[in-house]
């Protein structure tokens, strides 16, 4: 018990402990009330893409508050693990029956193939710099975008058949095609569920918050707070700033799956800049390098537009404005002066430390 | 012969994007801060030209003079409600305001004039010019264009280098501090170069909206984008790089939907401004920061 | 053979020769200072030494092996480590976890321990615990450990960026003005502690200062440096009489 209270004490040991609990408590409460029937068909259907974005916004939070840099084209990993998720579910139909252990399989494809495309994307992308980098993953976004809205994927008796641009192959008889260009993908079986979901927000936080509490995570951090010291001391800055870069594209992937196989047809356009906006509006309202602060800003983002359906048109308005007043409130000055006030009393605290000590001595 | 058409349309659209690139550079160079309703005010500007050709039967130049007026001020009150707060805090804070305020906007012009589009009349009346016996046609549209992006570089490069309201501006840029301690009023050239900026957005707007007469609330966000990558492309801050990367990508962006794609056109730009800034990373013309250890 | 041998280094910037042909020699325990009037080039000495600056010509060889080319990184693993002129410390983590992240190369596990916190993950964690606190204590900062480096007062965070540097094990330990914004007692007791740290752990000092009485106090020989060029060197007593220097800090 004593150790507990030792773990909660600590930063890390409350991140921790807040992540899980929030996500547990929420997840025993919904499927309560899912038993007594007592949720709409509405929220009902957010469940999954409450998850996927959970995973998404918790993934961009490594990238953006962990290692410090902007990045505007997570959806394009989303997109990236969406796709070849739904391919790999494609082609184990008959070999996998179970559908979950079809679902597991595939959103490991899924994340390794967004992982595959952050080592591409983030070689030549990390060597820039603040803006220009951002700049950068928003073009690696919308080319992803791009390539997906042309690619044409078939399946039959031979295997899978690729093409660019336009459909160049035949499908046998009884083959059927998976990703149709712009049409993008249709007549999947939805494979996610709400449990499947909380499973991989369990498996992503134990991993994410895990790697910031370890050697490789300081690494990362200290890149974050001080290139020149953190080179200085010994550590390899392009090493763990292509490491946190890949393992978050990983996540986004995994995410991309699971939203991926909760719907029937999903096309590339749904993968745009917006919704790469959209997750880093999660990550900053929710506090940069703060876990269960994204959970809870993409939890309550997912649903505040639909809660606003009521007003209608004038939804779409009213989020903006409050983005934009939240945006002003935490950046204050009535926040400022609490803040400061905050660490001036650590500043105090220690002088008087430091006071206390000398008069012992 | 086709080739010289794609040429022309390509230096056409790429003014477009050097009108919009020329604000955004200012701006960011000035508030250091992604703008992404800078798109937005071009759609504004749009739409004020189209309200008052269409709508209020006024002359094309008197549409061109209300979207100007409006966008200033709109820009003016943007930077003043939205941002200047925010003078203070993290530059990602700054961003997400301004997403805010591109949704606000793009929103706002759903409420008013609805999703359906509109179908924006041409600024400049007249004959396409044919040549070569009607092997090249060039539209008036395209003359206007061009020659209006090369009046606006002209005249903000000698603003920026020979007014005094030029000088604070770049003061300003350069450290706002010591600008100030130098009697230079800082809000005063942030509103300013907002005014300009966003003035040149409705400009670029109308424009756009004649060459590719679909206007809807969405019309700014791509040209916006496509427009920060060419001041990025050509060196963000520098007046003469905005416009070299405006019509580089205008160019790049019409050859390569007529000889490779339509559908990865933008994707080739993309890849383009990908492999410009490994090669330069600072763009074409941009300046070399390096950090003091 | 000396520790580090510098020979004729020397690094332009466009036609600015910030420093030229510069020679050094120092042997292995030494506590030699480079000092010398602002802007003489000391601190793009320590980049080039660190790797932060590719010079331009000349040598550095640090136990025979050449550093040139190699990267900070690489540097600071052959056994250089350095604390910075405007300090730079990981201000949002904690003073511990700034000591163990110079632990990086000292006490290492796989990334999959890391992202999966089993095998030897607790193990080698409590060793690094350990290990930077007993640094922290050589420095006095045990009982801030928890506190966020950037909210230390300014002379502890001088302390404890020795404190990381120190953690990487180096053999050759670069300090750029440590001393600087102190008062005349912290600045005594700076001097302690480095005497304190160069017995302890064994380590060759090269230190940049202003304050002459720490240099004069310590510094068992001197390189002067002035507009990139070698003015003097010797032992202190001779050295900070030398018409040469006297006229170089206070001018004509």
């Amino acid at each position: 018990m004593q150790k507990l209270k030792k773990y909660a004490a600590s930063k890390a040991g409350r991140d921790t402990l807040l992540s899980f609990g929030i996500v547990i408590i929420a997840f025993v409460v919904m499927q309560a009330m899912l038993a007594t029937g007592s949720v709409s068909s509405l929220v009902q259907s957010l469940l999954v893409p409450i998850c996927a974005y959970i995973i998404l916004a918790v993934s961009l939070n490594l990238t953006v508050g962990i290692l410090g840099e902007l990045s505007l084209g997570h959806a394009g990993f989303m997109s990236v693990g969406a796709f070849s998720g739904v391919v790999a579910a494609t082609t184990l139909a008959d070999a996998v029956p179970f559908e979950p252990l079809r679902l597991a399989l595939a959103i490991i494809v899924g994340g390794i193939c967004a992982a595959i495309a952050g080592v591409i994307v983030g070689v030549p992308v990390l060597r820039l710099k603040g803006d220009y980098l951002a700049i950068v993953t928003l073009a690696f976004g919308e080319i992803i975008k791009n390539i997906i809205n042309v690619l044409y994927v078939g399946l039959d008796g031979a295997g899978l058949h690729f093409s660019l641009l336009e459909q160049r192959f035949e499908l046998e008889e009884g083959g059927k095609m998976i990703i149709n260009g712009a049409m993008g993908v249709s007549g999947v079986s939805r494979l996610s569920s709400f449990t499947s979901g909380f499973v991989l927000v369990l498996i992503t936080l134990f991993i994410i918050l895990n790697l910031i509490n370890s050697r490789a995570g300081r690494a990362i951090m200290s890149v974050r707070d001080n290139k020149i010291a953190a080179a200085s001391i010994g550590i390899s800055t392009t090493r763990y700033k292509l490491m946190a870069f890949v393992i978050s594209a990983a996540f986004a992937g995994m995410a991309g799956t699971l939203y991926g196989m909760n719907y029937t047809t999903i096309t590339a356009a749904k993968f745009d800049f917006n919704t790469s906006i959209l997750i880093l509006v999660f990550v900053v309202l929710g506090g940069l390098g703060n876990i269960w602060g994204s959970i809870i800003a993409a939890t309550l983002l997912t649903v505040l537009p639909e809660m606003l359906r009521e007003v209608g048109n004038y939804r779409m308005l009213i989020y903006a404005i409050l983005l934009i007043a939240m945006m002003l409130f935490n950046n204050s000055s009535l926040k400022q002066r609490i803040l400061e006030k905050r660490g001036m009393k650590q500043m105090e605290k220690l002088e008087n430390a430091g006071q206390s000590g000398k008069e012992g001595a | 012969m086709s080739f010289l058409n794609h040429l022309i349309n390509g230096v056409s659209l790429g003014s477009i994007y050097a009108i919009i690139a020329l604000g955004y550079t200012m701006v960011y160079g000035i508030a250091k801060m992604l703008n992404f309703a800078h798109g937005d005010v071009i759609m504004v500007g749009a739409y004020m030209c189209f309200c008052a050709t269409t709508y209020l039967g006024w002359p094309s130049i008197a549409g061109v003079a209300l979207a100007v007026l409006v966008c200033t001020m709109l820009g003016v009150v943007i930077e003043r409600l939205a941002y200047k707060p925010l003078r203070m805090a993290p530059s990602l804070a700054v961003l997400i305001t301004a997403i805010g305020v591109s949704y606000f906007l793009q929103n706002a012009a759903l409420l008013i004039w609805g999703s359906s589009t509109k179908s924006f009349t041409s600024v400049v009346g007249g004959q396409p010019i044919q040549l070569f016996g009607g092997q090249l046609s060039i539209a008036p549209v395209t003359i206007v264009t061009v020659l209006t992006c090369i009046v606006i570089m002209v005249v903000l490069t000698l603003f920026t280098s020979k007014s005094k309201a030029g000088t604070a501006m770049r003061a300003v840029s350069e450290d706002k501090g010591a600008a100030q301690l130098m009697g230079i009023n800082v809000n005063t050239t942030i509103s300013l170069t907002f005014a300009i900026g966003s003035g040149l957005a409705a400009i670029a707007g109308v424009l756009l909206c004649s060459a590719y007469p679909t206007l809807m609330p969405t019309t700014g966000s791509m040209p916006g984008i496509k427009a920060f990558t060419a001041a990025v492309f050509g060196g963000i801050g520098s007046i003469p790089g905005a416009f070299i990367g405006g019509i580089l990508l205008g160019v790049i962006e019409i050859f390569a939907g007529a000889y490779i794609s339509t559908q990865l056109s933008n994707a080739i730009v993309f890849a383009v401004l990908i492999i410009v800034l490994l090669v330069k990373p600072d763009g074409l013309l941009g300046k070399r920061v390096s950090e003091k250890v | 053979m000396a520790m580090l041998e510098v020979t004729s280094l020397g690094i332009s910037f466009g036609g600015l020769r910030a420093v030229d042909e510069l020679s050094m020699k120092i042997e292995k325990g030494g506590l030699v200072g480079l000092i010398g009037p602002n802007g003489a080039g000391k601190t793009t000495v320590f980049n080039m030494l660190t790797g932060v600056y590719r010079p331009t010509d000349g040598g550095i060889r640090l136990d025979g092996q050449n550093l040139i080319g190699k990267k900070p990184n690489e540097i600071c693993k052959m056994g250089v480590a350095r604390t910075f002129q405007n300090i730079r410390l990981f201000s949002n983590l904690s003073v511990l976890d700034n000591v163990k992240t110079g632990l990086h190369n000292e006490i290492t596990y796989s990334l999959m321990e890391s992202l999966l916190h089993l095998g030897s993950y607790r193990k080698k964690e409590r060793a690094m615990d350990e290990k930077a606190m007993e640094l922290l204590e050589v420095f006095g900062l045990e009982s801030v450990s928890d506190y966020k480096a950037a909210n230390l007062p300014y002379g502890k965070q001088r302390k404890l960026e020795i404190a990381r540097a120190l953690a990487t094990d180096p053999k050759l330990l670069l300090l750029d003005e440590p001393a600087a914004g102190m008062n005349p007692n912290e600045t005594g007791e700076l001097m302690e502690t480095i005497e304190l740290v160069r017995k302890k752990f064994g380590v060759t000092v090269l230190l940049i200062e202003h304050d002459m009485k720490l240099v004069s106090g310590i510094c068992e020989y001197l390189y002067v440096l002035n507009f990139g060029r070698l003015l003097a060197e010797g032992i202190p007593g001779e050295v900070l009489k030398n018409p040469e220097v006297v006229t170089a800090y206070l001018g004509e």
